[in-house]
């Protein structure tokens, strides 16, 4: 078990996300930021369908009432195991008793604590992960409050290794422009419905990402898109990433707890390979979308495949030589 | 190949588009007849039986393909939908019929008297046309267990509010366009409130858990009248 000591808003157990539902009008839910959470996992040893605490409001703060293994990414934050600090993106063992406290960070939105084994949560329709606006998944459909418990599957422990992080790893050139995010993006539905001016403005705008941005889609600030005649469109299916433009002309990104289905007109796709990147993007922080091409958007997913690749050699290469080195560690397993 | 993608109803032809690297939309051309959502849920049928898709969400005259891995051309699968929706017949469902009682008007159908106003009937005639006919469950989406309905007599239609109610009861009874239905989760809701039915339309815990699925009916009866 662990119990969660201090949270405030919004902090919620997710998985990889509920797939198999939306015909139903189950959006998937999952980790805002996938890639941070496979890191966790693939670090700890864990299944890719494990469950962390996704946090994206600070401080937080979880005693171990069991010894656990862990890692903490997606940010750069200040990260403390009772008084001793300790390193994200990489594994730490936690003590019977310990707490550990994740403050605000210095760099990115949103941390996962990820934990050997997973955070045990029943499984709901195929996830763990927490669906808000049906109140269901994760722990009991609702967001973390303080006091509550959750179980660890436990799992062998280990630690004294890390991950590169995706910022760095996979930096682009365009990163260090000015504190713009880039995200590379692919025109879509009804992109040619826009004013040619809207087209072009769409593009070169830094947009601004607004307070009213949440799990649900990020709200753009920005001078208006308007289209060359208003549409009224049937209910379509929406996916993470899709840029649409309701008729007050400033985009919403919608993310991973999207609805189902919607009617606003569609600019744009976002690709998946750079969502974590906007997943990671602060209120406040100002976006530009740089067009691509199915192609160039598909070949985009390569170097973070490469990147978990070459993680999870490493870490079956650190592991292997750390059991060989003390086969009994206190709870190893293998 | 979304930059094809111009018009929607006008031309005759299917638009297909990609959102993303791994969603494709196809979008049927015409009117949103029953006729039309009959081919989409063929298709749907079809479409479920490549290996390439991982989900499909039916929409209002629209389906996408959510696809697992990306695919290397997009074009040939749009070709492949375009191929099927023109080869395919329609698909039948014999959908259960859902006998739902009404408590109509009242605090719970708070915009009875604005869908009155809006199409020149009065409150009564309003309950009457909408309880007279027979909706089809066309697609479930936007929230847990909702379904877009068809079936709405156009007498009654009546376009969704500018300013959104903010917490509309799961199970309110409602009108949006052209659009029927039964609010499945409490929360804002921009549609029109005419009443309210006592109906749980999504329950985690049961298989399928959605009340409602694709091609069923339902009736809707007055339970009581609070005009």
């Amino acid at each position: 078990m662990i119990t969660v000591l201090e949270t405030s808003a919004l902090n919620t157990v997710q998985d990889l996300g509920r797939f198999g539902y939306r015909q139903f009008g189950v959006g998937t839910s999952g980790a805002m930021d996938p890639l941070a959470l496979q890191v966790g996992n693939i670090l700890l040893g864990n299944q890719p369908d494990d469950a962390g605490i996704e946090i994206q409001t600070y401080p937080f703060a979880v005693r171990f009432d069991a010894a656990g293994s862990f890692a903490v990414t997606g940010v750069d934050a200040v990260l403390d195991l009772d008084g001793h600090p300790v390193l994200p993106w990489s594994v730490e063992h936690a003590v019977v008793g310990q707490v550990l406290t994740v403050g605000p960070p210095r760099r990115g939105a949103r941390a996962y604590v990820c934990i050997a084994g997973g955070v045990d949560v029943p499984l709901v329709l195929g996830s763990r992960s927490t669906q808000l606006r049906g109140g269901f998944g994760g722990l009991s459909g609702r967001p973390l409050e303080a006091g509550d418990r959750l179980k660890i599957a436990g799992g062998p422990a280990s630690s004294g290794y890390g991950a590169l992080p995706p910022a760095v790893a996979l930096s682009r050139p365009c990163d260090h422009e000015g504190n713009v995010v880039t995200l590379r993006a692919i025109p879509a539905t009804d992109y040619h419905l826009f004013t040619d001016e809207a087209r072009d403005r769409f593009w070169q705008t830094e947009w601004r990402i607004t307070p009213q941005s949440d799990r649900v889609g990020y709200r753009l600030k920005g001078e208006p898109l308007t289209l060359q005649r208003p549409i009224e469109l049937r209910s379509y299916g929406i996916v993470p990433g899709i840029v649409q433009v309701p008729p007050a002309g400033e985009p919403i990104v919608q993310m991973a707890d999207a609805n189902t289905a919607g009617g606003y007109p569609r600019i744009a796709g976002v690709i998946e390979a750079d969502l974590w990147r906007l997943a990671q993007a602060r209120i406040g922080t100002r976006i530009r979308f740089e067009e691509c091409d199915h192609h160039q958007g598909v070949a985009a997913m390569q170097p973070i495949a490469s990147y978990l690749d070459d993680l999870r050699m490493m870490v079956a290469l650190y592991r292997g030589s750390a059991r060989r080195r003390a086969p009994l560690t206190s709870g190893a397993q293998a | 190949m979304p930059a094809e993608a111009v018009t929607h109803a006008a031309g005759g032809q299917p638009v297909v588009s990609m959102i993303g690297t791994r969603a494709m939309l196809f979008e049927a051309p015409g009117e949103f007849t029953l006729a039309q959502q009959r081919r989409i849920w063929a298709l749907m049928e079809e479409a479920g039986s490549r290996n390439d898709v991982q989900e499909l969400i039916p929409g209002v005259t629209n389906l996408m393909l959510v696809f697992s891995v990306p695919p290397e051309r997009p074009q040939t699968v749009a070709d492949w939908l375009r191929h099927a929706w023109e080869t395919l017949p329609e698909r039948h469902i014999k959908g259960r019929l859902f006998e739902v009682g009404v408590r109509y008007g009242g605090a719970l159908g708070e915009d009875l008297a604005h869908v009155a106003a809006h199409t020149g009937l009065s409150p009564s005639d309003v309950i009457s046309i909408h309880h007279a006919g027979e909706y089809t469950v066309c697609a479930l989406g936007s929230a847990p267990g909702f379904g877009y309905l068809h079936g709405l007599d156009p007498r009654i239609a009546t376009p969704r509010k500018a300013v959104p109610s903010l917490k509309m009861l799961a199970g309110t009874v409602t009108i949006g366009g052209m659009q029927a239905g039964i609010s499945a989760l409490t929360g804002p809701n921009g549609w029109n409130s005419i009443g309210f039915a006592e109906l749980a339309l999504f329950d985690p815990q049961r298989d399928p858990p959605a009340l409602f699925s694709i091609g069923d009916r339902i009736r809707f009866y007055p339970e009581s009248i609070e005009l």
